[in-house]
């Protein structure tokens, strides 16, 4: 377990019989109550196939499920039911090649994370760059790990003291400034919560970026 | 155009179920819409996700292409709003 925020952690599984997954995929989470009752997640895997284990960053929602047992009650040896990995769709290998563009809002920068881990542990040399969306530093997961790569930040809700960066919500000015050319042909992956990626999506389309270079994996409300 | 809230998510939510039931890897392979004929990635698609199921619909014509459900000890999978799945194979 390890906390990356007041409200987020970081939990290692260790799966008897993993076999590997891909920078990008998820896993699915089952819980079962003592009567029966089961209540089942997705979580995006946030470590590179190169560290064998999967981690999942979870953040708690207050009203969720299953994620205040994930963050505030697990403990290192309980046990979960895991399904997984699942998903082939928003992957990135680091054989596909840059340049790489990760735009993450909030929890969305998870499977991003295990995207640009998947690239320093393969010896990728793609370009890639990171966009994060967060209300606050105190929200930003991994913010120790990010300083070796190329990320921007926008806080939309609270920048630090004396902040010349971005401090609001991602547009089309931003897309433009922070991140590659049409011409460039970046593969370009979006996670966020549901208006995040839309918003960011119909943004680059506008810019020129090819719908078929855009991939998006959209967060639920339910926790 | 379906409702969009934050239950809407793409194909790529409905792996776990179709991967519960398919050899294949479902959110790669490309569906054609029985409605409105238009083909693309299931990744790319629209679903919905929900303790009562998965729904994943078109997302050009927001027809439902594929339902999916897990019971106690099995899933039910209703493919009828695809015309076609195209699944590719090692060659």
């Amino acid at each position: 377990m390890i906390r990356e925020t007041p409200t987020a952690a970081t939990l290692v599984l260790g799966v008897d019989g993993w076999p590997g997954h891909r920078a990008g995929q998820h896993l699915d989470v089952r819980l079962t109550a003592e009567d029966g009752y089961t209540a089942q997640r997705s979580y995006s895997i946030a470590s590179a196939p190169e560290d064998g284990v999967p981690a999942i960053t979870v953040e708690r929602l207050d009203d969720g499920e299953v994620s205040p047992y994930l963050v505030d009650d697990a403990r290192a040896g309980d046990r979960l039911e895991v399904r997984g990995p699942v998903g082939g769709w928003f992957v990135w290998d680091a054989s596909q090649g840059g340049p790489l563009w990760l735009i993450g809002g909030g929890s969305g920068v998870v499977p991003l994370m295990s995207m640009l881990r998947h690239r320093q542990r393969a010896g990728s040399d793609a370009q890639a760059r990171l966009l994060l969306s967060a209300r606050t530093p105190r929200d930003v997961f991994y913010r120790a790990e990010l300083q070796a790569f190329d990320v921007t930040y926008t806080y939309t809700r609270e920048a630090p003291a004396g902040w010349t960066g971005y401090a609001r919500r991602v547009d089309r000015a931003m897309l433009a400034e922070a991140g590659f050319p049409p011409a460039a042909r970046p593969r370009i992956f979006v996670c966020g919560a549901t208006g995040f990626v839309e918003g960011v999506a119909a943004e680059l389309v506008g810019l020129g970026h090819g719908a078929d270079r855009i991939r998006t994996e959209r967060f639920g409300a339910t926790g | 155009m379906a409702m969009t809230d934050e239950s809407t998510l793409d194909g790529n939510a409905a792996a776990g179920v179709l991967g519960a039931v398919f050899r294949f890897e479902a959110t790669t392979t490309v569906v054609t819409c029985a409605s409105c004929r238009a083909a693309g990635p299931l990744g790319g698609a629209v679903a919905h996700v929900s303790d009562m199921g998965t729904v994943v619909r078109c997302r050009q014509c927001s027809a439902v292409l594929i339902r999916a459900a897990e019971l106690r000890d099995r899933v039910v999978v209703d493919l009828r709003g695809a015309a076609t799945i195209a699944v590719s194979v090692p060659g």
